[in-house]
């Protein structure tokens, strides 16, 4: 508390700076979040360690349940990133395409068996597969929007609405179930490992994705493509490719959520597998203060956005709120983000924050 | 210039690519008519026909004998929906065959509007009789009319419309409540010390989460029992998941899983792995599922689970014994047929009943 004395102005211009950041909004809102359940269930923050039924070590509780459950969203928002930025527009087929790269890992894996004693094929194999239909099909997707210049929602929505149905035809409509244990691993725990292996998966995303945008130039060419298409060109970047390919990298986050979603329960539901978590990644990209509209970003921004998310997920479901009424939550927050995020309000507050810190430092010196 | 051109292209495309969207949408009519017009203006009488020689010849397989195949019009939902769905088109594709003596033409859809459409359409072709599937409960009445006009029997199956009875023959029907009693009173017979309930729902408002609904919360009323949460995780294992983690998480015990419908018990059953709480015969939590899905059943038969309550997407038989009925000459008994519906305990149920009831 001393400590906090001292350095008062130093906080209050740390905290002004933070304001003016794209990275609050994400932080303002989980700290929020963390605060709120603090003072309302302390037990929230409660975690144990435990065996589960195969005997393996784990660690649950709350903060568990969201690191796990928020990876899938965490990985597909460094990809939604990506394509908002460069295209200024949103892939809405992501659920969909989940479903037909899950539904590839299965058929692999299962061949034409759909209870199999045995893997038919290495899951290593499978989830290769995966990756490149869906690749394939966010190279379509990217296709549309870059070459044939239709708007990303419009192009998209092609897919999300037959998506589901090829998912469905690739396994013939069956519903393939793995009984080998490894299979399990991805969406689950590695014996002898507490962590959910999801979180590992992620983070290894994330590793990936800074090391891309540290040593290419992705980064920086997505956001020149986004912020003027036309200069962009005149500066020797070619748009098209760039928004083409921010669509394929899309695909790959898209079969790596997928692989982790058909672990989680080692089958698939076709209609229902990764329902609306397309409208769950615009939103953490929403929550990370990027702009939808193109540009800028930043990724650390979205994937805390997409922790953030499944934070308030798991604190309703703590607070028995029904689930068909999440959605009802989430919008509330959509609306805070974006009255937040206008400029108008933004230079507002910071302007009532110097006026606040200078005021205390004036009681201060007298 | 360019822009506008580009702009007027995008317009084409994208119409042409509405209408492919709803042509796709539309529902298909399968294994069309093989009859030749000229054929098609002398049915009627040809039918008529039939029917005469069909009551000398009381309670045999339709027309089998005369050699005149029975038209049948089947409207159902999109066997993609679901397991049940699926089970339900394959149960009738099996009946309604040549060698059973039908013609069948088939239409799918999700949406009631198109299949109205597709209603009109067999009435059109002339079918014999038309069968339903309604994807919704309203707007049927003035082509049922249609089909009342033109001679046409109506017969409703697994799901029932607000319609007055004279416009169709039958209409065979599971009863969720009822499925729903089942599973209440097989759990009442367990005579747990408390009862400390999960109970996961199904789509809010759908006639199997109302029905399923109904008797545990009556239980739950008259018995003094606990329903530690009740939610609805839209027939969604990984909602399913979430919610049961959710109580895990907070520490509160339960002994009773009774979800809706076997992908969210499947989802429960995987965080309770996740937790290392054993579930199924004699063990901590009871699991309870419905629908019958043929590895819920097996689930049913390692002991894993407790109890599956069967949802009959079999109605074709029964709809096979009511055309008979009036080809014959007879009348059908009962407007409302309720189907037979079981429930299996795992401690009872055998290899033979996964086969034969599993879907």
């Amino acid at each position: 508390m001393e400590n906090k004395e001292m350095k008062k102005t130093g906080v209050s211009q740390m905290f002004a700076s933070l304001l003016s950041r794209q990275i609050f909004i994400p932080i303002a809102a989980l700290l929020l979040l963390a605060v709120f359940n603090l003072v309302t269930d302390p037990a929230f923050y409660k975690i144990t360690f435990g065996y589960n039924s195969a005997g393996d070590p784990v660690l649950s509780g709350y903060l568990m349940t969201i690191l796990d459950y928020g990876s899938e969203l965490a990985i597909l928002a460094i990809g939604m990133t990506l394509v908002t930025a460069a295209t200024g527009g949103q892939d809405i087929s992501v659920g969909a395409a989940i479903a037909i790269s899950g539904s590839v890992v299965l058929r692999v894996l299962c061949g034409t068996n759909s209870r199999p004693e045995t893997l038919q094929a290495p899951i290593i194999v499978a989830f290769l597969v995966s990756c490149a239909v869906a690749m394939l099909f966010g190279a379509f997707n990217g296709v549309l929007v870059a070459y044939f210049r239709i708007q990303p929602m419009v192009a998209t929505l092609i897919l999300f609405t037959a998506g589901r149905s090829i998912a469905a035809w690739i396994n013939n409509n069956e519903l393939p179930i793995i009984s080998e244990p490894s299979f399990g691993y991805f969406g689950g725990f590695i014996p002898g490992i507490p962590i959910p292996t999801p979180f590992f998966i992620a983070a290894a995303c994330m590793a990936v994705t800074a090391l891309l945008l540290r040593f290419t130039n992705l980064g920086l060419y997505t956001q020149a493509v986004g912020i003027n298409e036309n200069s962009s060109r005149l500066n020797g970047l070619n748009p098209a490719f760039i928004k083409f390919l921010t669509f394929v990298l899309l695909g790959l986050c898209v079969a790596v959520a997928g692989l982790i979603k058909v672990s989680r329960l080692s089958s698939i539901n076709y209609s229902v597998i990764a329902k609306d978590i397309e409208m769950d990644a615009i939103l953490a990209v929403a929550l990370g203060g990027n702009a939808l509209s193109g540009g800028k970003f930043n990724m650390t921004a979205s994937i805390l956005g997409a922790y953030v998310i499944q934070f308030l997920t798991t604190t309703l479901y703590k607070f028995n709120v029904q689930s068909d009424a999440l959605s009802a939550y989430k919008a509330v927050v959509v609306i805070v983000l974006v009255v937040l995020s206008t400029p108008v309000v933004r230079e507002w507050l910071s302007a009532l924050w110097k006026n606040i810190s200078r005021g205390q430092q004036g009681k201060e010196a007298a | 210039m360019k822009k506008q051109f580009l702009a007027a292209m995008m317009a084409a495309a994208m119409v042409t690519g509405l209408t492919a969207c709803s042509g796709s949408g539309t529902p298909e009519t399968t294994a069309a008519p093989t009859t030749e017009a000229a054929q098609e203006t002398t049915k009627a009488e040809a039918a008529e026909e039939a029917k005469e020689t069909e009551k000398a010849e009381e309670a045999a397989a339709p027309a089998e004998s005369s050699g005149e195949l029975v038209k049948v019009g089947i409207i159902n939902n999109d066997p993609n929906e679901s397991g049940y769905r699926t089970a339900n088109d394959k149960d009738m594709k099996e009946m309604f065959t040549e060698e059973n003596g039908y013609e069948a033409s088939f239409a799918y859809s999700l949406k009631n509007d198109e299949q109205i459409t597709a209603a009109q359409k067999f009435i059109q072709d002339d079918v014999d009789y038309l069968l339903i599937s309604a994807a919704d409960t309203a707007g049927w009445d003035s082509v049922l009319k249609d089909a009342q006009d033109a001679g046409i029997r109506v017969i409703l199956f697994d799901r029932t419309i607000d319609a007055d009875e004279s416009l169709y023959e039958a209409s065979i029907v599971s009863d969720m409540a009822k499925e729903g009693q089942t599973a209440v009173d097989w759990l009442k017979g367990q005579g747990l010390d408390s009862y400390n309930i999960i109970h996961l729902q199904g789509v809010m408002g759908s006639a199997a989460q109302k029905g399923r609904t109904g008797a545990l919360d009556e239980a739950v009323a008259s018995d003094g029992w606990t329903l530690v949460t009740q939610q609805t995780a839209e027939w969604n294992a990984e909602k399913a998941q979430q919610i049961v983690q959710s109580v895990i998480d907070s520490g509160e015990s339960f002994n009773v899983i009774y979800a809706e419908n076997d992908d969210m018990a499947k989802g429960a059953v995987a965080a309770l792995d996740k937790a290392n709480i054993s579930h199924g015969v004699g063990k901590d939590v009871i699991i309870m599922g419905f629908d019958c899905n043929k590895w819920a059943l097996e689930e049913l038969l390692n002991q894993n689970w407790n109890y599956d309550g069967q949802c009959n997407p079999f109605q074709a038989s029964y709809i096979h014994e009511i055309i008979k009925t009036i080809e014959g000459g007879g009348t059908v008994a009962e407007k409302v047929v309720i189907m037979e519906e079981k429930g299996f305990d795992a401690s009872e149920i055998t290899q033979e009943d996964v086969d034969k009831y599993g879907i």
